[in-house]
């Protein structure tokens, strides 16, 4: 089985996803490097239940697609609401307040 | 396809499952009663939260007489004495941040029975949280509690920061738990199962594979990111600042909690055999957040920033026990749990009176409370009690906390558990120096603009009050009994 083209594949997708995270501005992008790695996450666990020969990483992929569709569902929101206070969604125009 | 079909339902412990069921049944209920009654059931929301509260807190009793260890779908859900104190806590906690919502969200006219529904949704992930032995379980648990909470943060809709609380929160809150999942995918693949347990046989062999330990670094990390700690704070005093106060206090104190029993779970039951990754880990971000929290905690003239940043110095605390993780396992849990229960009353506590001291004031500068002991001398007295025990001094509670610190330290032993214990005995004196700030502003000052009259405070919020101010003090002059609880909770967690 070509194991480790698909972790590498998996390794890959995450850190595009970790580089979307913290580069993009726009907050729909950033969601959607979000789902970059948590894909990621479901490739890698899918890949290693069928080398294990175990279901258990599928049903774990299952409930981080469910969980992902909910987080999205969320942020989403979250983005919305933005837009309409202050008609942006560059995540770098939100400092009011500085760490 | 015979194979699929051949489905037998699990045994189901009711009696187990039973605090979990009533905090589903009143989350539910709140939103059917509004769907019904709409705007004229808002006075009966939190009432309705309480008893819900204290309805799940009644199996918990029982559960505790009967005293016997309950493990459900193959290892992946544990009731032992370890997730019943925790989960008493956790109710508790959320009984007082439920106190101080009631005023606060009515007079603001937030949208209530949604608050409600959402708290107790995310208490329910927190009770779920402490029997998780499981990959999936803690998962589940982690978002379950988790994204009830970002809504909560960003509750003022009209308001910019909340709203800049509430992305903040989320963001972070999401990247730390896709990386948390990556470290997870990881482990999974090396010991192929989710169950802790199997986890600890696989990858505790001691042969030092670098996937093993990227995994366990990449779990450890997501976790880090919800107890705060340094460098993964960053969201923290900004969401603290942003979010309504109550759930300023929900966040400081059970969120952060929920993520120290996660931490439990993984070090002690899943990577036990781990110290080589583990100790180094949590004895650097140990030494950092307390340092870099109380050295900006000097700095900041809010008080909820100030609580803010003090919290996570106080999470440094919290991580101290596990840098000796493997040297003394039994003091170490001890220590946390102890710790954690002393830790929600005192902030909880300090966290009231900031909210009925803002009734009056409309603000959370430090200097706002000024000459508090003169037109509220109840409030002054209940505010030293609270940072007489977030500073560690007798007899308020606190002192027994980082007693129990330097207790695992010299149980551990060896030069690197004494030199993190003379970064706990420096910063607690660092400490001192900001809690002393806001003592000297209350009892010595002159009251700013001489508007003396007293301050009304709410029935709910006296409870709230009364209840901290018991739990802190109980701690403090009868450390027995919060002991107690500590010891009772070592035996079983290890064990499972």
């Amino acid at each position: 089985m070509l194991l480790n083209q698909f972790l590498i594949l998996g390794a890959v997708l995450f850190s595009v996803g970790v580089y979307g995270v913290l580069a993009r501005r726009n907050g729909v992008m950033v969601l959607m490097s979000i789902e970059l790695m948590l894909n990621a996450v479901n490739i890698n666990l899918v890949v290693f239940g069928v080398q294990h020969g175990v279901v258990s990483g599928q049903v774990f992929a299952l409930f981080v697609i469910a969980v992902a569709a909910a987080e999205v569902g969320v942020g989403l929101a979250i983005v919305l609401l933005l837009y309409r206070n202050r008609t942006s969604i560059d995540v770098e125009d939100f400092d009011l307040m500085r760490g | 396809m015979e194979a699929l079909l051949a489905f037998s339902r699990p045994a189901l412990d009711w009696h187990a499952l039973a605090p979990e069921l009533t905090l589903l049944a009143f989350g539910t209920l709140i939103t059917v009663v509004d769907i019904i009654w709409d705007d004229r059931s808002k006075r009966a929301m939190p009432t309705l939260a309480g008893i819900g509260l204290l309805a799940s807190l009644l199996p918990i009793l029982t559960l505790a007489v009967d005293g016997s260890e309950r493990t459900m779908f193959g290892g992946a859900y544990v009731v032992d004495d370890f997730s019943l104190v925790l989960k008493a806590l956790f109710l508790i906690s959320g009984y007082v941040v439920i106190l101080m919502s009631v005023d606060y969200i009515r007079d603001g006219d937030y949208y209530e029975n949604e608050y409600y529904t959402l708290m107790l949704t995310s208490l329910l992930g927190m009770v779920m949280m402490s029997s998780s032995r499981d990959l999936i379980s803690v998962f589940v648990a982690l978002e379950l509690l988790s994204i009830p909470a970002y809504m909560l943060a960003a509750w003022r809709k009209g308001g910019a920061r909340s709203n800049e609380a509430g992305l903040k929160y989320y963001l972070m809150g999401v990247f730390a738990s896709a990386v948390m999942l990556y470290g997870m995918s990881l482990v999974y693949g090396l010991a192929g199962s989710t169950a802790f347990e199997a986890i600890a046989q696989e990858l505790g062999s001691g042969e030092s594979n670098p996937v093993a330990i990227l995994g366990i670094l990449f779990i450890l990390i997501g976790f880090a990111f919800k107890v705060s700690a340094v460098p993964f704070h960053t969201w923290a005093p900004d969401t603290y600042e942003g979010a309504p106060t109550p759930v300023t206090a929900f966040l400081a104190v059970a969120s952060k909690t929920a993520g120290m029993v996660a931490l439990i779970q993984l070090v002690f039951v899943a990577f036990p055999g781990r110290d080589d990754v583990v100790q180094p880990f949590f004895w650097l971000i140990a030494a950092l957040t307390m340092t870099i929290g109380n050295l900006i905690a000097l700095r900041q003239n809010n008080i909820v920033r100030l609580l803010a940043y003090s919290g996570v110095a106080q999470g440094g605390f919290m991580l101290v026990p596990f840098a000796v993780a493997a040297d003394a396992p039994a003091r170490a849990i001890e220590a946390v749990v102890i710790y954690m229960a002393i830790y929600a009353f005192m902030n909880l506590g300090a966290f009231t009176v900031v909210l009925a001291v803002a009734r009056k004031t409309r603000s959370g500068e430090i200097d706002s409370y000024g000459g508090l002991f003169q037109y509220a001398p109840g409030l002054a007295v209940a505010m030293t009690i609270f940072l007489a025990a977030l500073a560690g001094i007798p007899p308020a509670g606190g002192w027994f906390a980082k007693f129990g610190l330097f207790r695992a330290l010299l149980d551990a032993g060896g030069g690197w558990a004494a030199g993190l214990g003379v970064v706990v005995a420096v910063n607690t004196v660092i400490a001192f120096a900001y809690y002393a700030r806001i003592l000297v502003q209350m009892w010595f000052q002159s009251v700013p603009d001489g508007d003396e009259r007293p301050i009304a405070i709410p029935g709910s919020l006296k409870a709230a009050l009364a209840v901290t101010i018991i739990a802190t003090m109980a701690f403090g002059v009868l450390p027995g009994l919060v002991g107690h609880f500590g010891e009772v909770s070592v035996l079983s967690a290890l064990g499972g």
